[in-house]
């Protein structure tokens, strides 16, 4: 008994290692990067009519004056205690800004992963099971068009639709960065279906793959000899297999995903991280570029050590065989 | 979400089996991912050249300056003199998609072979070394692909500024990691090879077995990843003209003439699809290319992610 499970825990304990690892780099890179940035955070904080005393003095206060590691472990610290230093622009915490635009994101992003990953694993299987029917390439047509075409103008042409022409969802949000969940709701559908959309495009591919690589395979041809029936042989075989590689293809896309968040919360005006991460990096404001780029590191992180683990958990072959690095 | 869910699963269902008329399902069936290797690799290259030849000619076939504003021309609409028509202020709409393609197809293929390159590069040789070095470089490719490649983009952009050179550099610094990981897989699998022990055994040095026996042999993955990361840069340079980070204005800019000319695509429709139109056909090539050489060369690119 022991000796099947300690393989699995050294396993997973070596997998959170590298996560807590890479997240450490991560914020490395974020840190000495921004830095880079062009603009004194002291002087932008007091503005240009500010004595050079004066900015001496911020300075000092800030511990901009210290060496740069020391800073970066300051930092690094306050980070991991939710303490992300003052916005330049606001004059308030980093953290709770952050928190709402973060949960206002989530708001549009999980819908449109969980609707997407559904989408994607129906269209993919039903694709995968009729390969070479009309049904196969009209799935993969589309989806070839919508990965073609980027999300800004699906974006466009939705708010054209549904907003201009048929009025059922706000085209913007209005109320801007002190909106309630109740009022963000009715704004949330259409940047969530543009990036549900998006995301289902690139899956449908992985899941038909994957689907018809299970249809050809040796186990399938038993069950269908067994005399199970087609749907039988889908619900057992072809869509259990068809999640895995799907699982892993969303957790790598999570960084991407963000990407797109930016552009629906550019076209949309609506208020969250992706908005933010625009503003900051526009207005110069440090701290809050660093804090964005800290939390999107930690939550692609995460989502991929969460992939790998239901893999692990779901697929017994990786826990006896050696699992490759990388 | 239920209710996008529902509309869109059964809007695509609808349009399945027997839903579309025999003409549009001719082109469905010639223009897909179950498509044969060399179809789509045809169809692909030949859309890829087609913009390359609109590219190399647009001076010529433009018929018009491409910055050059005539604010009595506003917002026509398809005319003898602009056959696309023109935008606000005025500017010939087939000029400036036309141009676009000459700044999109050089910063594209600019920034993916410089990227790519690098990638393969480092990949193949973590792949041979497979000690600290390989470790360490991994480690650091691991977090790179961490931060959001659109953040990366827009700090390095903000940083440097937004020139050419700025954005290839900027889009080799998001996609040189993600090209390093994939061609050190493919690496991984030749170093096992007999032809690798026996070069080993022969004495030749390190670099010479991987630029001459490792180098050769991942060509076929390394292919596929520049025609599949061409689509995403050129997605990804015109999201950061759309969102006032890339090309300046006037640039005839794809991305950007879609910003400028959104707010009257109900008036002149064009200004806004025919960059778009350009662009889409652009990346529909490549994605073909990508799946026809992936077929072909027998590897399965729709395992792989957007980032991956």
């Amino acid at each position: 008994m022991n000796a099947s499970i300690a393989p699995t825990v050294l396993l997973v304990l070596r997998r959170l290692a590298t996560a807590l690892l890479t997240v450490l780099l991560a914020s490395l890179f974020v840190f000495f990067a921004v830095q880079a940035l062009p603009g004194d955070v002291a002087q932008q904080l007091l503005g240009q009519d500010a004595t050079p005393d004066a900015v001496a003095a911020l300075r000092e206060t800030l511990g901009l004056d210290q060496n740069v590691w020391l800073r970066y472990g300051n930092w690094l610290l306050g980070s991991a205690t939710g303490d992300f230093g003052i916005s330049l622009v606001s004059g308030e915490p980093v953290g709770p800004d952050l928190l709402v635009a973060f949960r206002n994101s989530m708001l549009i992003a999980v819908p449109a992963m969980v609707v997407g990953v559904a989408l994607s694993l129906t269209l993919g299987v039903i694709a995968g099971v009729r390969r070479g029917r009309p049904s196969d390439h009209t799935i993969s047509l589309v989806s070839l068009i919508v990965m073609s075409v980027p999300e800004f103008m699906v974006a466009t042409i939705l708010v054209l639709l549904f907003a201009i022409a048929i009025p059922v969802f706000p085209a913007v949000v209005l109320r801007g960065d002190s909106a309630t969940v109740a009022e963000l709701l009715p704004a949330v559908w259409l940047p969530a279906i543009v990036l549900t959309l998006a995301m289902a495009a690139y899956i449908v591919r992985t899941a038909r793959s994957s689907t018809i690589d299970v249809m050809a395979s040796e186990f399938v041809t038993t069950a269908e000899l067994k005399g199970l029936t087609t749907r039988q042989v889908v619900w057992r075989h072809a869509v259990p297999s068809a999640l895995l590689p799907t699982l892993n293809v969303v957790a790598l896309n999570v960084a991407w995903l963000l990407g797109g968040v930016v552009v629906v919360e550019n076209v949309f005006n609506y208020p969250g991280m992706g908005k933010l991460m625009l503003e900051s990096v526009f207005n110069r404001d440090l701290p809050t570029i660093q804090a964005i780029a800290v939390v999107s590191a930690l939550v692609y992180v995460v989502c991929n050590l969460a992939a790998d683990l239901i893999a692990l958990a779901l697929d017994p072959r990786l826990r006896t065989r050696r699992k490759a690095r990388s | 979400m239920t209710r996008s869910t529902t509309d869109a699963t059964g809007a695509a269902l609808n349009a399945g089996p027997g839903g579309l008329p025999g003409r549009i399902r001719g082109v469905a069936t010639s223009l897909t991912s179950s498509l044969s290797g060399s179809a789509a690799l045809t169809i692909g290259l030949g859309l890829i050249a087609v913009h390359v030849v609109l590219a190399v000619l647009a001076p010529w076939i433009a018929g018009h300056d491409p910055v050059a504003t005539d604010s009595t021309v506003a917002l026509t609409g398809s005319t003898w003199t602009h056959w696309l028509g023109t935008d606000q202020y005025g500017r010939d709409i087939l000029s400036r998609t036309l141009n676009g393609g000459r700044y999109a197809l050089l910063v594209t293929f600019l920034a993916t072979t410089i990227a790519v390159g690098i990638g393969t590069v480092l990949g193949c040789i973590t792949a041979y070394a497979d000690n600290w070095f390989d470790e360490v470089v991994m480690r650091i490719v691991d977090a790179l692909l961490a931060v959001p490649s659109i953040l990366a983009l827009l700090v390095v952009v903000t940083v440097f500024d937004s020139g050419l050179w700025v954005i290839v550099l900027a889009v080799t610094v998001v996609y040189a990691p993600a090209v390093t990981r994939v061609v050190r897989g493919a690496a991984r699998t030749i170093i096992t090879q007999d032809y690798v022990t026996a070069a080993r055994a022969r004495g030749e040095k390190p670099l010479s077995i991987v630029f001459r026996e490792i180098l050769p042999n991942v060509m076929d993955v390394v292919l596929v990843e520049y025609a599949m990361r061409a689509s995403w840069i050129v997605l990804l340079i015109s999201t950061l003209s759309f969102l006032g980070f890339g090309a300046n204005p006037p640039t005839p800019d794809w991305g950007l003439m879609v910003q400028e000319n959104r707010t009257a695509l109900t008036v002149a429709p064009l200004g806004a699809l025919a960059p778009i139109v350009a662009l889409a056909t652009l990346v529909i090539g490549l994605n073909l290319s990508a799946d026809g050489l992936s077929k072909s060369l027998g590897i399965d690119r729709a395992q792989k992610g957007a980032v991956s």
